[in-house]
């Protein structure tokens, strides 16, 4: 990828305050949902953002929508920074990025029409669409998306799952976006569905030349997806790096755990297969641990890393950006014993 | 076999009669729905069996019937509306849909024993785990409040629940989703049961902890030898975990086979479409495969084979004619006119 980025984000946070009492409020921490974190995704480009519940993922979403405003930190769209932006300006800013949400049946209005849901964002921006074209404009948007331009008076609760999403998609395309957030937009869907929709995807993203940020914890569609992908725990990214990188030479030893734990489709030789089996559960972002967030679970912890968080950055035996002062290259997708 | 059965309602002693045959058979089972808008039929002869020690993974999409034929197995089947309208259920060869609801009572917990998805919905929010794992004792085997306790802190033990002792006065709410589904695994273990069915019991958790219940399931069953159900749309935990593999569509069966053989070939165009649909690495930046179109609608399942409006096999003779479950080989059955054809088709 050349040229300017079309999303910078810089040193992002958000921190949520933990209070007590009800009268007197007082603050007694932080949840840090997001703490630091730095990428950038150019135009045509997906970045694909793995990790477990709780890692803030859907935060991180969140802010890019400028649905949160960030504790610190910059989200330069273009060289402009939608976290400083109010107002008209903030208005105008969120034509450029729109979503695509993971629930088909909690986000789509049960009592608008297909074509009230997918014409809605022409109500609030009209200067896309003036309002004696919107119905054909909308119609286009179905038959782009896959549906059925004639079944814009339908309500949502005569479609399927993989319809239904496809609405969605249609919502976010209407605007004309550069960018789409993509929170889990597959992992409600049947089996059989899903390719279907990532395919919607994959040509949507050669037709308008979109940028994506994918999130997902299904790591195989991520994969499949994804030019670049950055791996979080615990509000920090631990890896980022291409999809060949993360995928066949993991230097973070929760980006190997994380991969070792995906069941792989295929039963041949499965008895000789090598996990790594994490023990526990993802402490609370309300109180993580110091230094290295990962080292409570991490079989490769030192008494070095309780004292300084490792930086974000290529290391000896990673030469992709990687959080961890042990980092060290290993296939664990095709690990045998 | 023969329950001796206390006032309570309690089993005293179990003996077994008659080992012969599998542990636990569903036989062309059929479940209708009686909604508002008409019929459902959820499952639509279903058969399969489980032995001692085996692990059978039933692969299915949602609506496929594969929660249905657990349910009716299990007893819990919300009736009405839902109805068992044929077909046997046999457990050690006895039938249970012809028991009374006092001997379904004592089986259910004692021999058969289920873990659903959500954890959380599934466990009574106001009672302690201890209490909720320990009531299994009171409740079947009369124990007293005290043993019940020295037995719940040992399975929670057994299932890998830190600090049992100090954990059991804890309600469900304070758990995280992977030790909830611990909980939930030590109550349905709690009375040695020969047949454990798991409802996803993977699908909320995170992958590291799915894996860890994974694990945690496969080492109790080589421990007590019991046979496993797995319910799941996973074709990962399926291809880790099982024996042997029953795929649902539309409420049948429409191949059964033997895991190694199912992945390496399928002999339904069904499975062979869903195997194909998982994103792979050499097609990275092509599109994947789809099965076209979208699960039945079980209210007005489609003429002839069920699959046959997203089939790219289908001929003519499909629409008209329902397939029979063909014998592929000795252990494999598929329910496709043209198997011989698909699983040749590579």
């Amino acid at each position: 990828m050349t040229g300017e980025p079309i999303l910078q984000v810089k040193d992002l946070a958000k921190h949520f305050p933990l209070t007590h009492g009800i009268v007197f409020k007082r603050q007694i921490g932080a949840t840090k949902a997001v703490d630091g974190i730095s990428f950038e995704l150019h135009q045509g480009e997906t970045l694909g953002v793995v990790g477990e519940s709780g890692c803030g993922k859907s935060t991180l979403a969140k802010l890019v929508m400028a649905l949160e405003r960030p504790t610190s930190g910059q989200i330069l769209f273009k060289g402009q920074d939608i976290a400083k932006l109010r107002g008209k300006g903030l208005k105008a800013m969120r034509r450029n990025i729109q979503m695509v949400m993971q629930d088909p049946y909690s986000s789509l209005n049960p009592r608008m029409t297909v074509g009230d849901i997918v014409g809605e964002p022409f109500d609030i921006h009209p200067e896309v669409a003036p309002k004696r074209s919107r119905r054909t404009k909308v119609q286009e948007l179905l038959q782009v998306v896959g549906l059925d331009p004639q079944h814009i008076n339908r309500y949502p609760h005569q479609f399927s799952g993989g319809q239904r999403q496809r609405i969605g998609i249609a919502r976010g395309l209407a605007l004309r976006p550069e960018v789409i957030v993509c929170d889990e937009p597959v992992s409600a869907l049947d089996v059989s569905i899903q390719a279907q929709v990532v395919n919607l995807l994959e040509n949507l993203q050669d037709e308008f030349n979109l940028s994506y940020i994918f999130i997902a914890h299904d790591l195989s569609v991520v994969r499949h997806i994804a030019d670049r992908v950055a791996v979080m725990y615990l509000g920090r990214i631990v890896e980022l790096g291409t999809d060949v990188e993360i995928y066949e030479r993991p230097t973070h030893p929760y980006t190997q755990a994380l991969l070792s734990a995906v069941p792989v489709p295929n039963p041949e030789g499965r008895e000789s297969r090598e996990r790594i089996t994490l023990v526990g559960d993802v402490p609370s972002p309300d109180n993580p641990p110091s230094g290295c967030s990962f080292r409570t679970r991490c079989w490769k912890a030192q008494d070095v890393c309780a004292e300084e968080v490792p930086a974000l950055e290529p290391r000896p035996g990673s030469p992709h950006p990687s959080r961890c002062l042990f980092a060290e290259e290993y296939d664990v997708v095709h690990a045998t014993k | 076999m023969v329950y001796s059965i206390g006032e309570s309602g309690s089993v005293l002693e179990k003996t077994f009669i008659l080992p012969d045959g599998p542990l636990l058979e569903v036989d062309d089972l059929h479940v209708e729905f009686h909604t508002r808008d008409g019929v459902a039929h959820a499952v639509n002869g279903v058969t399969y069996s489980v032995d001692a020690g085996e692990t059978l993974a039933v692969l299915g999409e949602s609506g496929s019937g594969k929660s249905v034929t657990a349910q009716s197995i299990m007893g819990i089947l919300d009736t009405p509306p839902g109805f068992v309208t044929g077909g046997a259920i046999r457990f050690r060869g006895e039938d249970l849909l012809k028991m009374s609801k006092k001997q379904r009572q004592a089986i259910r917990g004692e021999s058969i024993a289920m873990i659903f998805q959500d954890a959380l919905s599934a466990l009574n929010p106001v009672f302690s785990v201890g209490w909720q794992i320990g009531e299994m004792f009171r409740k079947h085997r009369g124990a007293s409040r005290r043993e019940a306790k020295k037995k719940a802190i040992e399975l929670m033990d057994r299932v890998g629940i830190p600090a049992a002792r100090k954990r059991l006065g804890d309600y469900p709410h304070q758990f995280s989703g992977g030790m909830r589904q611990r909980i939930m695994i030590a109550m349905a273990i709690a009375l040695d049961p020969g047949v454990l069915i798991a409802d996803e019991p993977t699908t909320a958790l995170d992958v590291t902890v799915q894996a860890q219940i994974m694990d945690l399931l496969a080492e109790l069953q080589r421990e007590s030898n019991m046979g496993l159900i797995l319910i799941t749309h996973d074709l990962g935990v399926v291809a880790d975990v099982a024996d042997k593999i029953a795929v649902m569509y539309g409420g049948r069966i429409v191949e059964e086979a033997e895991v190694y053989e199912a992945y390496s070939a399928p002999a339904h165009p069904y499975t062979k479409g869903l195997l194909e649909s998982i994103p792979r690495v050499d097609l990275k930046g092509h599109e994947l495969h789809v099965v076209k179109g979208s699960p039945p609608n079980l209210l007005n399942l489609p003429s002839g084979c069920s699959f046959h409006p997203r089939c790219r096999y289908r001929q003519d003779r499909c629409v008209t004619e329902s397939p029979p479950l063909h014998q592929v080989a000795d252990d494999r059955r598929s329910a496709c006119h043209y198997w011989e054809e698909v699983i040749n088709d590579r």
